[in-house]
């Protein structure tokens, strides 16, 4: 089942997800489904589908920068590369190759 | 370690005449040092530096059966320049990496070890998880790889924290059939790879590595990349 979800193209998968939020949203909003509460929070439903997308990108902002603050520096890894190509140039000198600015 | 396997490494280059020398030395070194059966297959697209004549020379000195070369005439991008590569490739496993040395053979040994802990058909270097990390980046681009990252974890769910990297480990008939099933190009052509690998059913496996920023040259990302980005992912995500 779930390979089976996984072939159906990203976009198809986002269309079905809204569609099917909506449609709901919609029928509790037009009172098609009579619930109580939601005669009392009918302002909070109605501005629902802004909230998510309000508190969506805020959760991306917060995650990305999350990331970014906590992105390693390999400083290690460059200095330890830079020794390694001295080592690389010198050996490759000695069997023969010739660099262009050496 | 690994005495059954062998290991093709394919090196697409364009204008590499300064690295190619030290990766291929780097290469030799760790192969030699983990006792590991391999060959270094360099696809060179006509690059008006003389790359080729390096590569010609590092032949020499490092023997025909070790360094493999096969040059195209042009430029004909990343894609078909594995189906190209891994046509030659006589090893079991293959591994792809860039030549302009932001990937270090070190790594290499433990893409092997990955592999066999979990049996896995792909193996993905990753600069986003455990010690993985790159070198060389201000703030404004690390927002942006960070940036472009979360949209495509968000769009496309492609099932790793690195999709985009191009340092991995394949099973060369995996290789094989997931370059023919591919259509994109540059950096979304990696994302695609490894999407139609977990379509397919392919096991993926992930190892941290080090990303040290291109020593000589200049960086290939511009406005005209980004675009190209943004169709790609589009395309992605309207057909996967």
């Amino acid at each position: 089942m779930y390979t089976y979800i996984l072939q159906i193209p990203k976009l198809f998968q986002w269309l079905i997800g809204v569609s099917l939020f909506l449609s709901i949203w919609l029928a509790v909003l037009l009172e098609y489904v009579k619930l109580d509460i939601v005669d009392r929070n009918k302002f909070t439903i109605l501005l629902l589908p802004l909230y998510l997308i309000i508190a969506f990108g805020c959760y991306s902002v917060a995650v990305i920068g999350y990331r970014v603050a906590t992105f390693n520096n390999c400083d290690e890894a460059a200095d330890e590369l830079k020794q390694q190509i001295k080592e690389a140039r010198a050996d490759l000198s000695t069997k023969g190759l010739k660099f262009k600015d050496s | 370690m690994a005495a059954k396997h062998k290991y093709s490494v394919l090196l697409p280059t364009y204008n590499e005449r300064e690295n190619l020398p030290i990766i291929v030395w780097l290469l030799v070194k760790y192969f030699s040092e983990g006792n590991i059966d391999y060959e270094i297959i360099i696809i060179d697209d006509g690059s008006p530096d003389g790359t080729l004549e390096v590569a010609k020379q590092l032949q020499k000195i490092y023997g025909e059966k070790r360094i493999v070369l096969r040059p195209r005439e042009k430029k004909l991008g990343l894609g078909t320049a594995y189906i190209h590569g891994v046509k030659h490739a006589t090893g079991d496993f293959v591994l792809i990496m860039d030549a302009d040395m932001s990937h270090h053979p070190k790594f290499i040994p433990q893409f092997i070890e990955k592999q066999l802990e979990g049996d896995y058909d792909v193996v993905t270097g990753t600069r986003y998880a455990g010690d993985g990390g790159v070198h060389g980046w201000d703030f404004k681009r690390k927002l942006i790889s960070r940036g472009a990252n979360y949209i495509v974890q968000v769009l496309l769910r492609p099932g790793v924290s690195d999709s985009t990297g191009s340092f991995r480990l394949y099973r060369k008939e995996v290789l094989e059939k997931l370059v023919n099933s591919c259509r994109s190009k540059g950096y979304v052509f990696q994302i695609e790879l490894i999407i139609q690998a977990r379509h397919m059913g392919y096991s993926v496996g992930e190892l941290p590595i080090s990303f040290v920023d291109r020593v000589y040259g200049e960086s290939k990302l511009g406005g005209h990349e980004i675009i190209e980005w943004m169709k790609g992912i589009l395309y992605l995500f309207a057909t996967t």
